[in-house]
């Protein structure tokens, strides 16, 4: 595969969108428009798009506590997420979710699941209902280093290498479980040298890259879609924000976040674009107001909502059809 | 008609489901293993000569890993029967069944089903501590979950199907002196639970419990094995003249309070026997809805019969102190017409 085939302007605008949600969500979140806690995925944008960007709708995502990059990216629609974190009846759990939950399976997207790995085997079962149905859907687990050192990382990775089934590990390593560097939790240099232990094959990637996370990642899903069985892929990669609202970053350097910063996704992606011919200034700047308008719309749709009533806890405790 | 234990019981029933609706598989240790038990009381014994090995699925012992895949499977739209070997082992896969298997029907606002049954043994049965315990209070705490505690042979397969056909997940205690298992999986002290089990297809609704016998002088409930401690204890009572109504309610989640109420009501008494410690179980929460809900009929205290707060000991002569007893049983009730 070249470069060239990556649908880089498209992911260019995904990622452009899950940064611009997310930094008004950040906004209203200061502002008490918005309650709850945030877990913001700015800085880790190449991951999610890169990997969805193979995906289909009928496939499936599991994500984490630090959900709404995947969600943009697997296709939930912008007012329904916001939505959601506004609390509103309107949102995609309909306010029973909230920001860590957040999910519409009518797009293959999971409600996220907020203990950390525990998605792990949740994603193996969802490819194993794949596989046993007779699809060629795949699943895909996004979690973070810190999931890595959960007993259902080894249990999981386990069973969907002996079963190969269709799944894709993805790990976004972006250095910290909240506060703790995984220098103090790993004695090893990549996570991905693990899946060797299982007997699948394990991808160190620059989740910087969003081209190279798009060509690692798409060989890891035609593998899976063939029935070769589960990848692990790790995505070195950073959150330029705390881990959650009230994080002040005293644990690491404002100089590593620099170094960090300046490999950001988002501005490297355009330099690229202008430079392989795909896009000029007047182009990125018309996806910009496009991507502006499109999370407007979101919060406008968000704020007119109604709430749930409160009695409203009281239903979904069982399936009802 | 056919006379079966609740293992065959129950076999009967997966059996069924599995030729009925070809997304029904099992999933657990040791459920298939040609040569193996069928499970470790041979509840799916020989089901992989039918079914074969994709849906009789031999697991490696990873309790928390395979219940979360069940999870997954069951939201993609297959129905597991996940198989742990004791309930005790439920500890190792709490996360799956409390956090994701009970919450993801909620949290997704009722879109997203999860029509999963996890089947576990309990019951202290000779195996000290940690192979023995009575784990149902720690289900019925969590919503979004359904918990089933068949007695019988006829209630094990009626209400494992129904389970099987839940869109939610459902939790199935069976216990181990009741399976009837045969040969080498025979238990120490088992009790006989055989019984005639009808040819025909027939369901038993989640929520519905029976009386086993009626009495007017005072109503006795129990679970699994303590129904039958219940009962013999209204066989000896009745030979001193009090009459007791013996309450099973089969379904834990829902539950059937009406029938409780109906029959406390009726006798003004009340005993709860069960083999969980007595702090934090079960018996309390049927005591506090009795004194809540029918508290003017009642004559005298509610009174509960259960496990000591130990963990299940191992030397025979302490575990038989330990697990309720149709003596107990009887003195508690006598202790209400004093």
């Amino acid at each position: 595969m070249t470069q060239a085939q990556a649908p880089l302007l498209d992911m260019y605008r995904t990622m452009l969108t899950i940064r611009r949600f997310e930094e008004w969500c950040n906004y209203l979140f200061m502002q008490g428009r918005i309650p709850s806690t945030l877990h913001l995925y700015i800085g880790q944008e190449a991951v999610a798009v890169g990997v969805c960007a193979h995906l289909r709708r009928d496939d499936y995502v599991v994500s984490t506590h630090r959900p709404h990059g995947h969600a943009i990216a697997k296709g939930v629609s912008l007012r329904s997420i916001m939505a959601e974190l506004h609390a509103k009846a309107t949102g995609c759990c309909k306010g029973k979710g909230g920001s860590m939950h957040v999910g519409d399976m009518s797009v293959g997207m999971l409600p996220a699941i907020a203990i950390v790995g525990a998605n792990i085997p949740v994603a193996a079962g969802l490819a194993l209902a794949a596989k046993r149905l007779g699809t060629d859907r795949v699943a895909v687990a996004f979690f973070g280093d810190g999931a890595a050192n959960e007993g259902a990382f080894h249990e999981g990775l386990n069973m969907a290498a002996i079963w190969d089934l269709p799944v894709v590990y993805v790990c976004e390593n972006n250095f910290y479980g909240a506060s703790t560097h995984v220098s103090k939790v790993f004695k090893i240099a990549n996570i991905a040298d693990r899946a060797a232990a299982y007997g699948m094959p394990g991808v160190v990637v620059d989740g910087m890259d969003v081209e190279a996370v798009y060509q690692a990642a798409g060989e890891a899903i035609a593998r899976a879609r063939r029935g070769e069985g589960p990848t692990l892929i790790e995505c070195k990669t950073y959150r330029f924000v705390g881990h959650s609202r009230s994080d002040p970053r005293t644990y690491r350097s404002r100089e590593e976040e620099a170094e960090w910063q300046a490999r950001d996704p988002i501005p490297n992606t355009a330099q690229r674009l202008i430079a392989l011919g795909l896009a000029d200034e007047a182009a990125l700047a018309h996806i910009e107001r496009e991507v502006e308008a499109a999370i407007d719309d979101a919060v406008a749709f968000a704020e007119s909502s109604p709430l749930p009533e409160p009695t409203d806890a009281l239903k979904h405790v069982f399936y009802e059809a | 008609m056919a006379l079966m234990t609740i293992a065959e019981a129950l076999r009967q029933a997966i059996r069924e489901e599995m030729r009925r609706d070809p997304r029904v598989f099992c999933i657990g240790e040791d459920i298939g293993i040609p040569g193996g038990w069928g499970g470790a009381f041979t509840v799916t014994l020989s089901l992989a000569d039918e079914f074969g090995h994709e849906r009789i699925l031999d697991t490696p012992i990873s309790e928390l890993g395979f219940t979360g895949i069940a999870v997954g499977a069951a939201i993609g739209g297959l129905r597991p029967i996940v198989d742990v070997q004791y309930g005790d082992f439920l500890f190792l896969a709490m996360d799956q069944l409390v956090n994701e298997a009970a919450k993801m029907t909620y949290m997704s606002g009722g879109t997203v089903k999860v029509p999963l049954v996890m089947r576990a043994p309990v019951g202290a049965t000779r195996r000290g501590a940690q192979h023995a315990q009575s784990l149902e209070a720690f289900f019925t705490h969590v919503p979004g979950l359904k918990v089933i505690a068949p007695s019988t042979a006829y209630d094990a397969k009626g209400l494992l199907k129904s389970a099987i056909r839940d869109d939610s997940p459902v939790i199935v205690f069976e216990h181990k002196l009741l399976y009837g298992s045969k040969g080498p999986r025979k238990e120490h002290g088992a009790l006989d639970a055989t019984g005639e089990v009808p040819d025909e297809e027939y369901l038993i609704p989640l929520g519905k419990g029976v009386i086993r016998r009626e009495g007017r002088d005072v109503t006795i409930v129990g679970k699994l094995l303590t129904v039958y401690r219940a009962l013999e204890a209204a066989e000896r009572l009745a030979q001193e003249g009090i009459e007791a109504e013996v309450i099973d309610p089969r379904t834990l989640v829902p539950l059937d309070k009406e029938l409780i109420l109906e029959s406390v009501r009726k006798t003004g008494r009340l005993v709860i026997v069960e083999e969980d410690n007595l702090t934090g179980g079960w018996a309390g929460d049927i005591a506090a809805i009795v004194a809540e809900e029918a508290f003017y009929w009642l004559d005298a205290p509610i009174k509960r019969v259960s496990a000591p707060d130990t963990p299940p000991p191992f030397a025979p002569v302490m575990e038989d102190f330990y697990v309720p007893s149709a003596e107990r049983v009887v003195q508690a009730v006598k202790s209400l017409f004093q």
